[in-house]
């Protein structure tokens, strides 16, 4: 029987991978793949709950972060391509133009 | 009348504003003209309130509410009655000729057009004083006057001199004025209102002890203003000023509101007679103690101040023992010659190229013919001399101190009248008569412009016939105030008539015999009485010693120890301890895109860890 407490446990591994990701990757496109599983990991969690509860709104949430996650890729991987074609580069190290 | 009412507040203002926009501009003859007519409109308004004020025809205008809180209600109200219209008339007439003057005396100062707008300034203020209808209106002129002559008497800032003096003159009446604050809120207090006419009306019913405060707590306000002893001081060396400013503010106006304030609040006084006999003493104590003063000074302005000091002291004791039209007579008869006295003197310190030392000068009356001749009848009417001013209001108050009983003051006047006398003609023959000392100097003296002797004459006129009006100025004024009962016999009046014309008139031969013959040896000024008296009883190295160096030392220490120690270092603690945490936080953007997620990351950790531990007690 799969209850609430593994599909939560599954966000949360997968939330804790992406965090890693986000804090470790140095290649933008792999940032971008952790912010996929970050996002995920959420709508994982927000469809879980909302089963549970009866509640649709959890379901339509997961949806909205779907269409938000879509639109800010295209915006990221358009900036990444113009980015890469600028530098020959996706290395986050080499983004630093600004130092305090 | 209320038209005029306004008309003779307001004008002065409207000079004063005027000139101000031309303060930083160079010399501007219109400046001068133009405040000294408004002025001059300002007085031609009063005369006509002073000839339409009767027994019961009063102007009384509430030109709008001011402070209105809770219980408290202060209207901008202002009332000419026969007290304060004889104010208005007198401020207003000196400061026009004082105005007129000025155009001569300052014409070749930069700042002419700065003096002409503090000039007035300064008259506004004094009406404000003069026609309020409240002790917080009252307050407020009181303050006003009290810039306007810190702002005179530093008007030549640059000189350290002068601006010491201001600050002097400021903080001695800084502690009049607190006196005088409680007295106004004692008045509050008990009364429940700031309307002369209500105050007078309820004063009657409050306990003796608390009309006793009041009374003191004014009498500390008028000790400030008038400079009365022991804040006493100050006046002598406001002579800094420009001499205009000497004559208007501090002879024939700003110092006598202090009298005017005793005068205005008869009615509070004339229960307490303790508290009245108490200023009479002081009165009479400061007439003596300054005309002593008078006579072994050299200066020739602090000379007229002294003797200004002096004729203070005798209006207080009128006022104290409750004589107050004769203080208020003797009030503006001073007004006159006094302000004639020291505009003289200004013409004089021009001629001799700003040197005041009376020594130095001698034998101008060649030179400056019409200034000493006006001098000399200011001194004549000064000493109280008949048919002279000074002759009819002094002689009134001696009669007073001995119709009262009280001989002692009456002896201390009588002194006082000839102390008067003699060093009136001492400056007189000093500086007009004997050898020409100033030669040896190389100084060519010169004669003021004629406008300015024409603008001077008026006040020479009053200065002799002014005594004339006293039936009429009695009747007048008693309207209001509190009229004397003299039960003197008539034979002793005159008696003390003859008296005093007998120790005035031998003040001034005597004066006039000594310096006829080259005036006394140079030892005496090795007597120890010269040396107390020239050195104003060593009450300045006193307050020097006593005062100002504790205080100065006390000031270092809190600048030293608790400023910079305490106060500053916290504040600087506080500020290091950001800065420096600034300088190291900064490190953190880096710029780097790897790093500030990892600082995000930390950042979510912190605040989940904060939404699952804290739980805030509801």
């Amino acid at each position: 029987m799969i209850t609430l407490t593994h599909y939560l446990v599954l966000s949360a591994i997968l939330f804790s991978i992406g965090l890693v990701g986000v804090m470790k990757r140095k290649n933008l496109l792999m940032l971008f793949f952790s912010t996929e599983i970050l996002l995920n990991a959420v709508n994982i969690g927000f469809a879980a709950v909302s089963h549970y509860y009866n509640d649709l709104s959890g379901q339509m949430f997961a949806f909205f972060i779907i269409a938000v996650a879509a639109s800010e890729i295209a915006v990221g991987l358009g900036l990444l391509v113009l980015w890469y074609k600028k530098t020959g580069s996706v290395d986050l190290d080499s983004l630093q133009t600004m130092k305090g | 009348m209320e038209k005029y009412l306004y008309i003779a507040l307001f004008a002065p203002i409207v000079g004063s504003l005027i000139a101000a926009l031309f303060a930083q501009s160079p010399k501007n003859l219109f400046t001068g003209i133009f405040t000294s007519a408004l002025i001059f409109v300002s007085f031609i308004s009063s005369m006509i309130l002073l000839n339409y004020v009767d027994m019961d025809k009063i102007v009384h205008v509430e030109m709008m509410d001011w402070i209105s809180a809770g219980n408290l209600s202060v209207p901008f109200g202002f009332v000419v009655d026969q007290v304060s219209v004889i104010m208005m008339v007198t401020v207003t007439l000196v400061s026009t000729i004082v105005h007129i003057y000025s155009i001569g005396y300052m014409e070749h100062d930069e700042s002419f057009n700065r003096f002409f707008s503090y000039l007035s300034a300064f008259v506004f203020s004094m009406m404000i004083l003069v026609m309020s209808d409240n002790f917080i209106g009252l307050f407020i002129g009181w303050e006003g006057v009290g810039l306007c002559s810190w702002l005179l008497i530093g008007f030549w800032y640059k000189k350290h001199s002068a601006s010491w003096a201001a600050n002097e003159a400021f903080i001695m009446n800084r502690i009049g004025d607190l006196g005088m604050l409680m007295g106004i809120f004692l008045i509050y207090w008990n009364i429940g209102s700031f309307q002369y006419d209500v105050v007078f009306a309820n004063i009657v019913n409050l306990d003796p002890s608390e009309v006793t405060w009041i009374g003191i707590f004014l009498f500390i306000g008028a000790m400030g203003k008038s400079a009365q002893f022991p804040l006493h001081t100050w006046l002598a060396d406001a002579m800094e000023g420009p001499t205009p400013v000497s004559a208007l503010i501090h002879a024939a106006t700003m110092v006598t509101a202090g009298v005017y304030l005793i005068v205005r609040a008869g009615e509070i006084y004339i229960l307490i007679p303790e508290v009245g006999m108490f200023i009479a003493s002081l009165g009479a104590f400061v007439a003596v103690f300054a005309a002593s003063m008078a006579l072994v000074n050299k200066d020739l302005k602090r000379i007229i101040a002294y003797s200004t000091l002096s004729q203070l002291g005798y209006m207080f004791v009128a006022a104290g023992l409750g004589a107050y039209w004769i203080a208020l007579f003797h009030l503006m008869t001073h007004a006159f010659f006094k302000s004639l006295l020291f505009l003289g003197a200004g013409n004089v310190m021009h001629a001799m190229d700003g040197n005041l030392d009376i020594k130095r000068m001698g034998g101008l009356y060649k030179a400056m013919r019409p200034t000493a001749i006006l001098m000399s009848i200011a001194s004549v009417a000064l000493a109280g001399i008949y048919p002279l001013a000074g002759f009819f209001s002094k002689d009134k108050i001696l009669e007073v101190a001995f119709n009262n009983g009280s001989y002692l003051l009456w002896g201390a006047l009588f002194v006082g009248a000839g102390l008067t006398a003699f060093y009136s003609f001492r400056l007189v023959m000093l500086v007009f008569f004997g050898e020409k000392i100033y030669e040896k100097d190389g100084i060519h003296p010169h004669e003021a412009h004629p406008f300015v002797i024409y603008a001077l004459t008026p006040l020479a006129l009053l200065a002799i016939v002014a005594g004339f009006f006293e039936h009429s100025f009695h009747e007048f004024t008693t309207q209001l105030l509190s009229d004397y009962e003299f039960t003197l016999d008539h034979s002793v009046g005159a008696m003390l008539i003859f008296a005093t014309s007998a120790m005035a008139l031998s003040g001034i031969a005597y004066a006039v015999y000594k310096y006829k013959r080259g005036g006394f040896s140079e030892n005496i000024e090795n007597w120890g009485v010269y040396k107390l008296l020239s050195n104003q009883y060593y009450i300045p190295k006193l307050y020097e010693v006593a005062i100002m160096k504790p205080f100065t030392a006390l000031s270092r220490f809190a600048w030293l120890n608790i400023d910079n120690k305490i106060v500053d270092a916290s504040v600087d603690l506080i500020a290091k301890t950001i800065y420096g945490g600034g300088e190291k936080a900064r490190k953190m953007q880096s710029g780097n895109l790897s790093s500030m997620l990892r600082w995000m990351v930390v950042g979510i950790v912190v605040l989940l860890a904060l939404a699952i531990f804290y739980r805030p007690t509801v």
